[in-house]
């Protein structure tokens, strides 16, 4: 059962994240994108991690995607149909896209000890907060803390750069 | 881990998820819609660390840990590239990276 919703997810996100660099209209990428993400979140709650599944709904589908929605909505031309590489030249990064992917695979099906059996674990919230918050030698409050200091940098200058002044552009004309 | 599928399959699926980001990189020219390719190379990412965690050494939490630092700086590095592409639209009226040039000198 978990193997056919496992090959139903892949599918899911394999075609949509082909549609979504493929489509000429920008707005419906960004949706592609969303289910690209919702099926990402699937994949995390049958690998039972539980809190990433979350964290991934609310942050990618939630937050990211509302961000770049109303980017796409503030810059674009909606309707207006996405330039392209013209058909002729398409086919250099296919190729290179496609044998980079194949070696990879190939890699990856021939390391020794991937096929590693191991005991199912399911991470629950208490591992994960008790390791963010830990002290000791592998506990993680020291990156914890820079990623919060970090993410008041990008607020901080999200907001300077976004709200800087319009007059620039006629002075220059 | 799932049962019934070994870790190659999940390690391809993402790394197909990862190259189509890379064909989306290579051949957008809106800064938005590249943004959007970047997006999905990151993701391809956290899972690959989610999933090697979870087959490979259960006992332990490092990629599972740092799937959740990836997300968080995927959150700060996008909420910056939309500021920077506001503010480029505002100056130039334009995303497209073949006329953008204010970024370049």
């Amino acid at each position: 059962m978990e193997k056919i919703i496992f090959y139903i997810l892949s599918a899911v996100i394999i075609g949509f994240a082909i549609m979504s660099v493929t489509t000429r209209k920008l707005y419906r990428a960004t949706m592609y994108l969303l289910f690209v993400l919702l099926a990402i979140s699937g994949i995390y709650f049958l690998l039972e991690y539980n809190f990433m599944a979350a964290v991934q709904l609310s942050v990618y589908a939630g937050g990211i995607m509302v961000l770049i929605i109303y980017a796409v909505v503030l810059t674009d031309k909606i309707g207006e149909p996405l330039r392209q590489i013209p058909t002729k030249w398409n086919i250099v990064p296919v190729l290179v896209t496609i044998g980079t992917a194949a070696l990879s695979i190939y890699a990856i099906f021939s390391f020794p000890g991937i096929n590693a059996k191991n005991q199912a674990s399911v991470t629950s919230v208490e591992q994960v907060g008790e390791k963010l918050l830990s002290y000791a030698p592998d506990g993680y409050v020291l990156p914890f803390e820079v990623v919060s200091i970090l993410l008041l940098a990008a607020m901080i200058g999200a907001i300077v750069i976004a709200k800087a002044k319009k007059i620039v552009n006629q002075e220059k004309n | 881990m799932i049962e019934g599928v070994g870790l190659p399959e999940i390690l391809s699926v993402t790394t197909i998820l990862f190259f189509i980001g890379v064909y989306g990189f290579f051949t957008r020219t809106n800064l938005i819609a590249m943004l959007m390719s970047l997006e999905l190379m990151v993701n391809a990412e956290a899972v690959n660390f989610v999933a090697i965690n979870k087959y490979l050494s259960p006992a332990f939490l490092q990629g599972q840990i740092f799937s959740l630092f990836i997300i968080a700086l995927a959150a700060a590095e996008t909420a910056l590239a939309l500021a920077i592409i506001l503010h480029l639209y505002r100056l130039t009226s334009n995303i497209d990276v073949r006329e953008v040039k204010e970024l370049k000198y």
